[in-house]
């Protein structure tokens, strides 16, 4: 059944938790829904959703609390334990229809990608997928548009109907087609507007743990015949876990490292400054490293304080998961490689001869200024 | 047991081969070569391998695309497939994953009809050109069956289907039953080559192309642009980031150090 619209209220961040953890991308959410909930008419709150068992989630209301939550939802039962798609579609389309959310936001993760199209198709509302950047506030977009893209923003003038389109409403930013073409989607006649956001992203808000907010427990029904799946064990990666949204520093390696015996360089580079491995999309198709490392559009969104980029050739793709990071370094034997196009630094030689001299001399950083400055 | 199985293909654009006119923002498509998507072909090599297990297992690609998509579908065939279908009608153009997903699931049906009935539907987990991973799911929840998605490994047994389902930090071991729809990953198997004769045949069969009448979808309400629940607001390219310095020296020693100093001197390190 359709949602009115104009019963709707709030934005609601479902916050995903993993064995009574919160995922990363919940605290962006919240902060993010924050942000946007004071873009909106006032009165208009970010609340929490907490779907699990109840001793994992309820510990959990009090830390979305402190990131800037204003309401927590909580849907706890036993049979949700685990994640099931059966199971959590259920209870939250329930409460979707029965509280009324005007917009509900889900990180992008691989679980988010699997509850939300369910959830969305139910109640026969707009999903946008893999969003990098959300606004109501039509001036804030337009300062977006034109400091980050080529549109052009002259039909966007009140009382345009161009612009009267997309007033009010969440204006959804995502990449396609590889990140060569960028879309903002809307969905005009529907509700609840949902949308997954990209992890790494948006911007957690300082803990403040004095804050506090009301906490609804929401009756859940639920069978245990509802649930078609049976979820009989859960593996956790036994590999060292990859952590490139968190990583300060990201010494990442492309295909000219020419061979998977390369990344035991860009490993002892990345040792060596404090950072974590990387890879394009090619060194993986080439079997060179696990998935897990790639970043890109189809791997993992990062921003670290400095991304070295060794023997990227600099891929859209590629480019659309590292971009916005503070500071790019690359070294790369061709000088047309598209990725001195977005660089800070560039170091057009080779990677072999050039990272074990920054290895040395990284140590070295503060004499070397001191000398230089002398 | 022999199954039936149906397998959700896209024919896409090849996004690494895509470039961008910065002029005007909008995408160069020219020249730009159409392929089976990635996690399509793997789907349908999962289906593949239960043929090749189970002989008798009938493999239906379902499709929805331009006339051009039999391409595509022919590539399937010639792998082994044993039937394609095309939905493709203008009335369907425009559609968002929510209005694709009415029109697949409808093809999915009237194919079903054909078959007599379907154990299992894989599906990419997204394609290349939009990356939303939404079709697959909102599939499964039309034809109202169990799914699991970014499945990494399959085991089949009966009625009973075993998955490892890859989660960003390890996965999960999932049971369910048969008819159920699952995505398939890249790590999930390596596709085949269509076979020379596949390929003989492929080009002499008949591809089903079906219009939204044939699948019984109503044109205002549930397909192509209008009812789509999503608009697009903008399109554009992002800017490209200014280029930055090139660090200079003569030997990679000195680019080291220069590199070094200039990073301490911004306070970057």
């Amino acid at each position: 059944m359709a949602i009115d619209f104009n019963d709707v209220k709030n934005i609601w961040v479902y916050a995903e938790q993993r064995h009574g953890k919160l995922m990363n991308v919940a605290l962006e959410l919240i902060g993010e829904g924050y942000r946007l909930s004071r873009e909106m008419p006032e009165g208009t709150k970010v609340c929490g959703l907490l779907v699990g068992d109840e001793a994992d989630v309820k510990p959990l209301e009090a830390e979305l609390f402190a990131y800037g939550a204003d309401e927590v939802y909580t849907l706890a039962d036993p049979l949700l334990k685990q994640y099931t798609t059966d199971g959590y579609t259920k209870v939250i389309t329930d409460a979707i229809e029965e509280i009324k959310p005007e917009i509900v936001l889900f990180g992008a993760t691989h679980i988010g990608r699997d509850l939300a199209p369910r959830v969305a198709a139910r109640l026969n509302t707009g999903l946008t997928a893999d969003c990098t950047r959300l606004d109501v506030d039509m001036n804030n977009y337009i300062n977006f548009l034109e400091a980050k893209t080529t549109c052009k923003t002259a039909d966007l003038v009140p009382g345009n109907p161009a612009y009267t389109k997309g007033e009010g409403l969440l204006k959804q930013t995502r990449p396609a087609f590889g990140g060569n073409l960028m879309a903002t989607i809307i969905t005009p006649r529907t509700r609840p507007t949902m949308s997954t956001v990209r992890p790494g992203v948006m911007k957690k808000r300082e803990k403040d743990e004095s804050l506090t907010g009301t906490a609804i427990n929401v009756p859940v029904k639920l069978a245990a015949s509802d649930i078609k799946v049976t979820v009989k064990e859960v593996v956790k990666a036994t590999k060292e876990l990859v952590s490139l949204t968190d990583a300060e520093i990201i010494c990442s390696g492309g295909r000219g490292l020419g061979g998977p015996e390369g990344f035991n360089l860009i490993k002892e580079f990345a040792d060596k400054v404090g950072g974590v491995v990387g890879s394009s999309r090619a060194a993986v198709d080439a079997g060179w490293i696990d998935h897990s490392h790639q970043v890109g559009q189809t791997g993992t969104t990062v921003k670290p304080k400095i991304y070295f980029a060794c023997g990227i050739s600099g891929a859209i793709q590629h480019l659309a998961g590292m971009q916005t990071s503070d500071c790019i370094v690359a070294i790369n034997k061709d000088p047309d490689a598209p990725i001195f196009e977005v660089a800070d630094y560039g170091i057009v030689g080779d990677l072999y001869k050039v990272i074990p001299q920054i290895i040395a001399e990284w140590d070295n950083a503060d004499a070397l200024l001191a000398a230089a400055t002398k | 047991m022999a199954y039936k199985i149906i397998v959700c293909a896209k024919q896409v654009p090849d996004t690494n081969e895509i470039k961008t006119n910065p002029e005007t923002g909008t995408l160069i498509r020219d020249g730009v070569p159409s392929i089976l998507n990635n996690d399509d072909a793997n789907a349908l090599e999962e289906a593949l391998k239960i043929k090749d297990a189970h002989p008798g297992t009938v493999i239906t690609v379902v499709t929805m695309g331009p006339p051009q998509a039999d391409v595509m579908l022919k590539e399937c065939l010639a792998m082994g497939a044993d039937d394609a279908i095309l939905l493709s009608d203008r009335a369907l153009g425009g559609s968002d994953t929510w209005a694709t997903s009415n029109a697949i699931s409808a093809g999915i049906r009237k194919a079903a009809e054909k078959m007599g009935g379907y154990d299992i539907i894989f599906a990419g987990r997204q394609a290349i050109d939009g990356d939303t991973a939404q079709v697959g799911p909102q599939i499964a929840e039309k034809l109202g069956v169990p799914q699991v998605s970014y499945v990494k490994k399959f085991e089949l047994d009966g009625n009973k289907v075993t998955v490892e389902r890859a989660l960003e930090d390890g996965y999960e071991v999932i049971e369910l039953q048969t008819p159920c729809l699952l995505t398939a990953i890249k790590e999930l198997n390596t596709p085949r080559y269509m076979y020379i004769r596949g390929i003989y045949e492929a080009e002499k069969a008949e591809i089903s192309v079906w219009n939204a009448d044939d699948i019984g979808v109503d044109k205002e309400k549930e397909v192509g642009l209008r009812p789509s629940p999503t608009n697009v607001f903008k399109s554009f390219t992002p800017k490209p980031k200014g280029a930055g310095q090139k660090v200079a020296g003569d030997t990679e020693k000195e680019i080291a150090k220069n590199l070094l100093i200039s990073l301490k001197d911004k306070n970057i390190i």
